[in-house]
Parts: structure tokens; sequence; C-alpha cells
């Protein structure tokens, strides 16, 4: 079961298996003849004769316009405003782990503000030797780190808590991207302050707030602060866009997308949690008998199958299929991703295409023989600290259904004869 | 040099709060920040009250400034107003099935309602509110939430005094423990459960955006197959069209544009009048130069200007069609549309509830003239 993870390369095995199960007519059906020459091969195309584009055509490219609905799309009904509000990625039509950063989703609480490099402060004051401010330029200085992690909103699936509602995996779980960001490690800047004035730093925390109008602040325990977090200020080898928090924004690994504050201006010590709005009255998540978890941070492990999937049906009939979809934990890596085809009843364990990695996003595979038959359709993630991704009956048992934040359950798209699908809730 | 071995290596947790000062080598970068530059960013206040500035403020002043800055989007009984925050009302529904969060009903801390209101609000006019304002409209939304009396005045030193309802509704994260059951060794493979039914399908309930972009690519991708003598004829048909709608496009606009008045004499006082009573409509709208849209489209020279014209922004169906059907933002309109605009045009996205004062009318038309001239 999990030999075909270890290798991270398509099962032959598997593969054979499937096909020998379908029976032969499949196999016939795969190797279907022509009935006429194609023109597309045997006349001369367009393309083929005349030139294209020049090189400076596009001095920055933006997808082939083919491409034009792969793109972030909000739900204007959520929020009142688009100023204070949010979109989602289309994930259903990416493969592989890392989102760009133009289709990647954005959420602001007073709009993506334009801040310049040389307009750019961070201060760190507080419990510090000495309070400091720098530039832009000075960050570019400090010594560097690439990593690539997962950003999830914790609202995430927020709208599903009661039910199957919105019909696409780029709506039900779009509020996610993975990036490789390049960046200081928040350690280094600290003890660029010092953290001796600080004293024991167990119970001490660090405030973080943005340059924007909603400033965004948050509370981050001292000890997380210290393993993880990065200053970063590029994002795939680029500059940070401007609705990602150009010029600089922090990264929290693993833990809940509202702390990763852009346009990063103010970083203090303290030593009590600041209680701002965004981690008592928001961010916090209330259970059936009407008390609210707080601090809940880390983003539990979860992951969804993005194709076939509403927004991406079946389109090629029955034949070899390829299921895919994301799986991630703010625990740690991934180990494992089952995928069920009969609602939970049966599960077989997917490919991963490489190792998980911690707190990064996760690509697998189900390389399959479909027959044109009806799916329920689910995945289930593992993570190395051996948390397996609930169903939706198990968490509303523990949290209710008024929770809005951290709804990690198993997703189900009921997939037709016809190829369609549709996000459905089953027993 | 011997930085980098410590940098690269991974920091072990149990090693990470041990930040001693062997460790802790500098680089010499950035600059010491000063004590006003401190005092100008460091305006975050704590649930004991660190960082509360001196001041004070009423209900009574409360419900004025709330009138003016708030009630916007909050409504005038900061009851809210569409989709904006509701900020009183919904005492003991948090474990109802759908609770109303509010500053009364959930928020467990005063210092956070002062910490927001002070560095977030108003919604497009932040950071602008002075110390003994804030006082005032935290008051007025305690009031508002029947948690002080009308002649209640909120101030540094009775801050703490002000009891919050939910104050003991939250607990730390224990997920570990009330969800322990999710770390399993080994998950169910076969016959995991009996029957399998669906119980509730998204199609029904019918609120996902409709999705026209798809479509669209693919039609323009069947236009654009050069193989296709149909599509082809497509696409040549397609261009005289939209020439037709460029060509025709300024005859239509000539009217407007004659509509609108020649510089005539604004008078000053009534033009500086209006511009106070713009202070509501500023959280939305942005006048003269450099300003962009918002949540509201730019306003600068709207008198005499058809309706739901301004490039770039995304008006309301409605706007738009009425702007289409030949509505040129006259006085007489505009003074329609502000003293009742959902009466006005029901389906517009403005949420403004109106200007009650004939004379603000007056005053803020004539101070939007003033932004053409």
């Amino acid at each position: 079961m999990s030999d075909s993870t270890k290798d991270n390369a398509p099962s032959r095995r598997q593969f054979l298996t499937g096909v020998a199960a379908a029976g032969a007519g499949a196999v016939a059906a795969g190797a279907s003849r022509a009935a006429t020459p194609d023109p597309l091969i045997t006349e001369v195309q367009p393309w083929a004769s005349a030139t294209g584009e020049g090189v400076d055509a596009t001095p920055y490219g933006l997808p082939i316009r083919f491409e034009g609905d792969v793109r972030r799309r909000n739900v204007e009904w959520l929020t009142a405003d688009t100023i204070s509000s949010i979109n989602f990625t289309p994930i259903h039509a990416l493969d592989g782990t890392i989102t760009p950063q133009g289709c990647a989703f954005e959420r602001h609480h007073s709009g993506a503000i334009e801040l310049r490099k040389q307009d750019y402060r961070l201060m760190i004051n507080g419990l510090v030797d000495t309070p400091l401010v720098f530039t832009y330029a000075d960050l570019e200085r400090f010594p560097r780190i690439n990593r690539t992690f997962f950003l999830e909103c914790a609202a995430n699936t927020g709208m599903e808590w009661a039910g199957a509602q919105l019909n696409g995996a780029q709506f039900t779980h779009g509020m996610i991207h993975n990036m490789e960001y390049t960046g200081v490690s928040l350690r280094t800047l600290l003890e660029e302050a010092g953290l001796d004035a600080a004293g024991d730093l167990k119970d001490k925390w660090v405030y973080v707030e943005g340059a924007d109008a909603s400033s965004n602040g948050r509370s981050i325990p001292m000890e997380k602060a210290l393993d993880d977090c990065l200053v970063a200020f590029k994002a795939n080898g680029e500059a940070l866009r401007k609705e990602h928090g150009y010029p600089v924004r922090l990264v929290v690994p693993g833990w809940e997308g509202n702390m990763w504050v852009k346009w990063l201006r103010r970083i203090e010590v303290t030593d009590q949690p600041v209680q701002s709005r965004e981690e008592t009255s928001k961010y916090t998540d209330t259970l059936a008998n009407g008390v609210s978890r707080k601090w809940t941070w880390v983003m539990d492990a979860k992951s969804v199958v993005t194709s076939p999937s509403p927004q991406s049906p079946i389109k090629h009939g029955k034949g070899p299929l390829v299921i895919t979809g994301l799986a991630w934990s703010g625990r740690g890596a991934i180990t494992r991703v089952d995928v069920s085809k009969d609602g939970g009843k049966t599960w077989e364990t997917a490919r991963l295409a490489q190792p998980g990695q911690a707190m990064a996003l996760t690509r697998f595979y189900l390389d399959t023989e479909w027959t044109g038959e009806e799916m329920l359709l689910q995945s289930r993630a593992m993570d190395e600290t051996g948390y397996v991704q609930p169903t939706k009956a198990e968490l509303r048992e523990v949290r209710g259904m008024n929770s809005i934040y951290h709804n990690n359950c198993i997703q189900t798209w009921w997939v037709k004869p016809n190829g369609e699908a549709e996000n459905v809730e089953v027993s | 040099m011997s930085k980098f071995p410590k940098l690269i290596a991974p920091a072990a947790v149990a090693a990470t709060l041990i930040a001693g000062p062997a460790l802790a080598e500098k680089y010499g970068l950035g600059r010491p920040a000063l004590p006003e530059e401190v005092a100008a960013w460091n305006l975050d206040v704590s649930p004991d009250g660190t960082g509360l500035p001196e001041g004070s403020g009423s209900v009574e002043d409360g419900e004025a400034l709330f009138a003016d800055y708030c009630a916007v989007c909050h409504g005038d009984f900061a009851e809210g107003v569409d989709n904006w925050p509701k900020l009183a009302g919904g005492m003991d529904t948090l474990d109802h099935e759908d609770p109303l969060k509010t500053v009364g009903s959930y928020w467990p801390y005063l210092s956070t309602t002062w910490d927001y209101v002070h560095r977030s609000m108003p919604f497009g006019n932040a950071q602008t509110l002075a110390p003994d304002e804030v006082y005032a409209i935290v008051a007025y939304i305690l009031y508002s939430n029947d948690l002080v009396e009308d002649d209640f005045v909120l101030s540094k030193e009775n801050f703490l005094d002000v009891e919050m309802p939910n104050r003991d509704g939250f607990i730390i994260d224990d997920r570990q423990t009330s969800e322990a059951a999710f770390w399993k060794d080994a998950p169910c493979m076969t016959d995991c459960k009996e029957s399998v039914e669906i119980t509730m399908r998204a199609a029904v309930l019918d609120v996902t955006p409709e999705e026209t972009k798809a479509r669209k690519v693919q039609e323009m991708m069947d236009a654009t197959n050069p193989r296709s003598t149909e599509a082809a004829a497509t696409t040549e048909a397609a261009a005289p069209v939209t020439e037709e709608v460029a060509a025709a496009a300024p005859a239509e606009e000539a009217p407007a544009v004659e509509a609108v008045p020649a510089a005539e004499a604004l008078d000053p006082a009534l033009v500086a009048k209006g511009e106070k009573v713009f202070k509501k409509c500023a959280a939305c709208h942005q006048v003269g130069d450099g300003a962009k849209h918002r949540t509201g489209p730019i306003l600068t020279g709207i008198v005499g200007h058809p309706a739901g014209a301004s490039d770039g922004f995304g008006y309301s169906k409605a706007m738009k069609e009425a702007g289409s059907d030949g509505l040129v933002w006259s006085e007489e309109e505009l003074h329609a549309f502000l003293s009742k605009p959902k009466q006005y045009m029901k389906k517009t996205k403005m949420s403004f509830a109106g200007l009650k004062k004939d004379s603000d009318i007056e005053a803020v038309i004539a101070y939007l003239k003033s932004t053409a001239q």
C-alpha cells in the first residue's frame, strides 16, 4: 500500500491492475483507430508556416489567453465589500504544488496598499535591548533563507460547516497558496535588537502589525517567533505582489494565514498577548455550547481532490483517469493520502508526487481506470504526527456547526456517469 | 564567518528559547528607533489597560460621532447595514444555531474595541480619531449594547471597571486533547461503513457564482481557430460591431456634457459646510487630485455627469442601467438620491442610509460641484 508512495513514481503494477480489472474493452478503446487522417497533422498549419511573436512582445509574460479562465474568483455575497474581502485560488486548474503569485488568493482587511520600498520601515520595539528601525535595504543585508510553505486562511472551507454549499474546489478549498519564500529569519532580527531585556522568554510574545489601515495586529508566542518565522520579501523568486504584502510580509509556517501579516511594519516584544480584534472577535472558534476556542493557530491536516471536481469534470469518457489533489498539514509533513471512490466505504492509497515537505503543499495522484460509474470521490490526508483528516460528521461532533474557522473535513465530490461533478455531503 | 553554521542549522524546538548572548551575534544593521518614532507607532492597547492614553468621552458625544463616522456601515444604533458588521445585540445567542457575535455578546475585552477603533476605523479614514473621540465612540458602542447608561463617560480611569459579558467565554486551543481521536494508528481501509447516501447537494442550494469566463475563453478559442472558416467569419463580424459602439459612444455622451453647468460662482461657506458633511461619504468616496475608486466611485465632477459612467468602477446593475437609460446626476436627481438612496434606487450598492437634512444635501452638492472647478 505504502510502497507506491516511497518511490513517488507512477506504479506500473497499480496501473496494470486497473487495466486488467477494466477488461479488454477499455484497452481497445484506448487504442482506437482514426477514421480519417487528422488535418492537424496532414495539412501545414499557419503556426507551422508563418512566424510568431518576437521576444519583446510581452516583457513580463502572462499566461496565454486560452488559459484566461484560470484565475482568482470571489463570492460576492460573502462580504459587504471587495476592500475587506477574500478571493480564491483556482486550485481545480493547477497542478504541482507551487502557486503562481498572479492567481494566489488574496485576503485584505482594508484593501491592498501600494507601498514603495524606499518608504518601507520595519520597527522592532518593546522588551528589546535596543529598539531598532530597518529599511528595506537593511533587510537585504541579513543572511537569507529559502523555504516553501503553504498559507491557508483559517476560514478556508468555512462556508461548508452547515452543509455542502459552494460548487467547486476553488470556492470550497481555494483560500490557500504555496510559495517558495526568500527572507530573513525573524529570530535573526529579534537577536539584532537583543532579547536580554525580555528576561525569561518562555512567557513572552511578539505582537506584529502591518502598515495598512487595518494593520491586522496579531500576537505570536515567542517560541514560534524564534523557531521558524520568516520576514519575507520574495516569493517564487520575485518580489511579493502588492496583494500579498509588497515589499515585506511575515511568514508563520503551518499557522493560520491571518498571522502572516502583510506590509509588516512593526514587531513588538511583549509580556502578554495584545488580544487584538483578529485574535478575539475573529479567528476564534465557537463550539456548540457557546464557548469559543482561541489561539487555534495550527492548521490541521487536510486534503482535497482538485480534479475531477465540479469545475474540472471528466471530459474524456471511460478509460485511464488521473485523480489528483493537494494535501497539507500545519503540524509537519504529509506522509500518506488515501482516496475513496465510494464515499468512504473503501480506500486506496494514492501516490505522492514527491515526499511530503513540512508545512508545504503535497501533490497526490491516483492513476486509475474509470468505467463510467458514479463515484463519491474523497481524499484523506495523514501527517507525520499520525493525525488523520476527519470526516465532517466527526468534526461536527466535537465542534458543532458554528466554528466558521478550521474546517478540515474530508470533502466529497459526486462524479456522475456523464463526468460532471458536484459538491455533496454523504452519510 | 562563524555566523553561517548557526543560521543554516535548523533550530531545535527545545533550543529555540535559549537566545543567550553568546549566540546572538549582531550584524550592526538598522538604527536605534527614536522615542518619537516608537510613540507614533506603539499604539496597541492590552486588556490590562497598557497603552491606553489619557482621555475620556461620553455616550452623548459618542452618539454624534458614531452618526458621523460609523453609522454609514454600522447603522445609527450599531445594528449594522447590509453585510457590514453588527456591533450591538446578540446577547446569549452564542450557543444558538446562528450566533450573533457583537462587541456586547462576544468580545471578551474592552481594550480590543478601543484599540481597533483607534487604529483601523473609520473604514477608509483610519487613524484620524483623537483619543477622546475614541473613548466617546467606545462608550456609545457600550451603550448600544445596554452595558452602560446614557449618562456614562468612559475614561482611562474607569476603563477596567467595565465588565464585558463574554469575558469568560473562551478556552485556549484544546484540540490535542479534545480531538485526540483524530490521531489514529491505522485508518480504516475496507468495509468502513455499510451504506453511503448523499444527504446534501450544493447544486440544490445554488449559491455558487455563475461562471462565464470559462465559457468566454472557450468561445474565444473557437473563434481564433485559424482553420475554421466559420470562426474566421465570426471574428470579422465582431470587429465592426465594436467599432460601431465606439463611434456611437461619444454621440450619446454629447448631450450629457452640455448639461454640465459652466463654472458658476459657489458660496464658499456652503462649500466649506459641504466638505464637512462629505466626511460621511469619505469612507467610501474620494474626490480631487489623485482620487481613486474605493468602495464607491470617484465623485470629482459628479454633478451633471451621467450615472454609472465613471470608468473602472464596478457599479450595481441598477446604477449601470439607470445610466444607460439616460440618468444624469442633476442637482435635483442627486438631492433625491442622497436623501433616501435605497428608496431612490432599490438595488444600489451604496449602503449609506441617506442625509436627513436638506441643508446638508445642498451643502454636499455645492462641495461636489466645487471639486469640478
